[in-house]
């Protein structure tokens, strides 16, 4: 393949996968690094993969669904889909995260499934997480990704890219998740459709890689295709001791061209909320007034790792979640709550009064573990607020940090934990 | 030629709106069309007729994955979404499924709900019988038509076996 000039790091990716140069606006068929689907989504790619008649998955070992979504199962519909999974998984001969091996987010770059240079996509909007580790990954549906189990391929358009730098020192108390959440209230909620943002800056550079998987993966809550990150010495340590697959990293050309730049100057940034219903409804904790809350829940592939356990742990330790509140945690995997006894992080969170459930999605998707009743309001680490998201249309969804989550169970109303 | 009645929808339409994750317990194209925009209008399913259209502002179809979004819409009648934008994902799986968009910006901002729409998927011409405005949506790239010609991704995939 010839040296591609001037192009991002989206466009580097998907030429590395389809042998030839392809910029922005170009239309291409490329080779898929791994695929992955989870149990809302592949029930309907099992169907679609029939209906296509055919008998075999084309690289088994490319192939993984997680149950995450509805585990353990709250009902016989769902049981009924998860037992289809396993036969599927089995006869196929592809690998299966069982209830309680965590969410598939946390699971793919965990077990070592995606490195740097990688093209991945998945049967979850929240796939483009990768992005974080140098990965071009986007969420499909089901009929994509049975149509990409067939072939081992799917069709992209080269996406244009948003440049995106986040200069200057986070402020205590300010994480990753007031970064992203900063953004999408500031660009809406369909401000990068159909574009990949590049993100850079002295902040991304600052923080782990835990830290940056929450703000690739909410890339798609302003309609990006992904969100992507360099590979610096962070990210290459972190998938050297997950990984044995060899990396790849992609770096943007110094010229490449970009459709938008944006700079956002984080060092006075305030801890950021997302109000109800969407979630660009972003405002700063000093704007968002007195907001009771009767659940606060820490967790998903937004905010379920162990580093945003220990931070909620430290504003937790000794307290006590108030009464008349509920906090649910949900690691985002059994790694993860393993993770948290080992070092008193699962102990400290139960004794202030938090209630853990199964490593998985837990309450975000509104399929079981901790529906709101009618007029309740939660705060969550969640990356969707939407009506109905939880499970109830009338209850109101808050998104925030780990540490607000935490401040805010405390004293059982939205609070600054600075 | 296909006529019906428009139902407006306002912007960033999500697909928890569209298809709550609760009643995700099945795939059963019938059982998902009887939730189908239950969140934005727990009525609309009981009021709306097969071969109506929804014609909604801008990112129809953001959040989540799940192509129980589309088949719940094209279970229930729909005949054609039209909107400002569509989110991305929404966007392939109508087309992979078979439930026929048309981004039109014009049309979903003059349409006014209860219009009488006329719509000719082949060009994407959109007639509003009660305004007598003539709307053209952006034409599908040719691959694109493709898979819609063969009514779905699924049919094309079958057809090049």
């Amino acid at each position: 393949m010839g040296k591609t000039i001037h192009r991002t790091i989206a466009e580097k990716i998907l030429a590395s996968h389809c042998q030839k140069d392809a910029k922005a606006g170009d239309i291409v068929i490329a080779d898929l690094d791994f695929m992955i689907g989870q149990d809302g989504t592949s029930g309907v790619a099992i169907d679609s993969f029939n209906k296509i008649g055919s008998k075999k998955v084309f690289a088994p070992k490319k192939v993984a669904i997680i149950i995450d979504h509805s585990s353990p199962s709250p009902s016989q519909g769902v049981s009924a889909i998860h037992k289809k999974i396993r036969e599927f998984a089995k006869a196929q001969e592809i690998h299966l995260y069982d209830i309680g091996c965590g969410v598939c987010h946390q699971i793919t770059p965990e077990q070592g499934y995606a490195v740097p240079g990688n093209l991945i996509v998945g049967a979850d909007s929240h796939t483009c997480t990768y992005g974080a580790i140098n990965v071009f990954s986007t969420g499909i549906g089901s009929t994509d990704l049975a149509a990409a189990w067939v072939s081992g391929k799917l069709w992209f358009k080269v996406p244009e890219s948003i440049k995106v730098t986040f200069a200057g020192k986070l402020s205590k108390g300010v994480y990753s998740k007031d970064l992203i959440l900063k953004l999408i209230g500031d660009i809406t909620a369909d401000g990068a459709t159909y574009k990949a943002l590049e993100i850079y800056g002295d902040a991304i550079s600052a923080m782990s890689v835990d830290a940056r998987f929450t703000i690739s993966n909410m890339a798609i809550e302003c309609g990006a295709k992904a969100g992507l990150m360099p590979a610096d010495k962070k990210v290459l340590d972190w998938v050297k001791a997950h990984s044995k697959k060899k990396p790849n990293p992609v770096a943007a050309d110094k010229d490449a061209v970009y459709g938008k730049k944006i700079e956002i100057d984080v060092s006075k940034l305030e801890p950021q909320i997302a109000k109800p219903h969407t979630v660009d409804n972003v405002v700063p904790i000093s704007k968002i007034g007195e907001v009771p809350v009767q659940q606060g829940f820490i967790g998903t592939c937004t905010n379920g790792r162990l580093e945003d356990f220990q931070i909620a742990a430290k504003i937790l330790k000794g307290k006590k979640v108030k009464n008349g509140c509920r906090l649910i945690i949900a690691p985002a995997s059994k790694q993860i709550l393993l993770d948290m006894i080992k070092d008193g992080t699962y102990q400290t969170l139960l004794e202030a009064g938090a209630v853990a459930v199964t490593p998985g999605c837990g309450p975000c998707v509104g399929t079981h573990n901790g529906v709101p009743s009618d007029g309740e309001n939660v705060i969550s680490t969640a990356n969707r607020n939407f009506k109905g998201r939880m499970g109830n249309p009338n209850a109101f969804i808050y998104l925030a940090s780990p540490a607000t989550v935490a401040a805010s169970v405390i004293t059982g109303k939205i609070t600054d934990p600075r | 030629m296909i006529k019906g009645q428009a139902w407006k929808f306002g912007n960033n339409i999500d697909t928890d709106l569209i298809i709550p994750a609760r009643y995700l317990n099945t795939s059963h194209p019938k059982e998902l069309a009887m939730h189908a925009m239950e969140d934005a209008d727990p009525k609309w399913i009981s009021k709306m007729q097969k071969g109506d259209f929804i014609v909604a502002g801008e990112n129809f179809g953001c959040g989540s994955s799940r192509e129980h979004a589309p088949i719940a819409l094209k279970a229930a009648g729909v005949r054609a979404v039209i909107a400002k934008s569509f989110a991305r994902i929404f966007y392939r799986n109508a087309i992979n499924i078979g439930l026929p968009i048309l981004e039109c910006p014009e049309a979903a901002q003059e349409i006014k709900a209860g219009d009488t729409l006329e719509v000719n998927l082949a060009d994407g011409e959109i007639k509003n019988i009660t305004s007598k405005m003539i709307y053209h949506a952006q034409p599908f790239p040719p691959f694109m038509q493709k898979i819609i010609k063969a009514g779905g991704l699924i049919n094309q995939l079958k057809s090049t076996k």
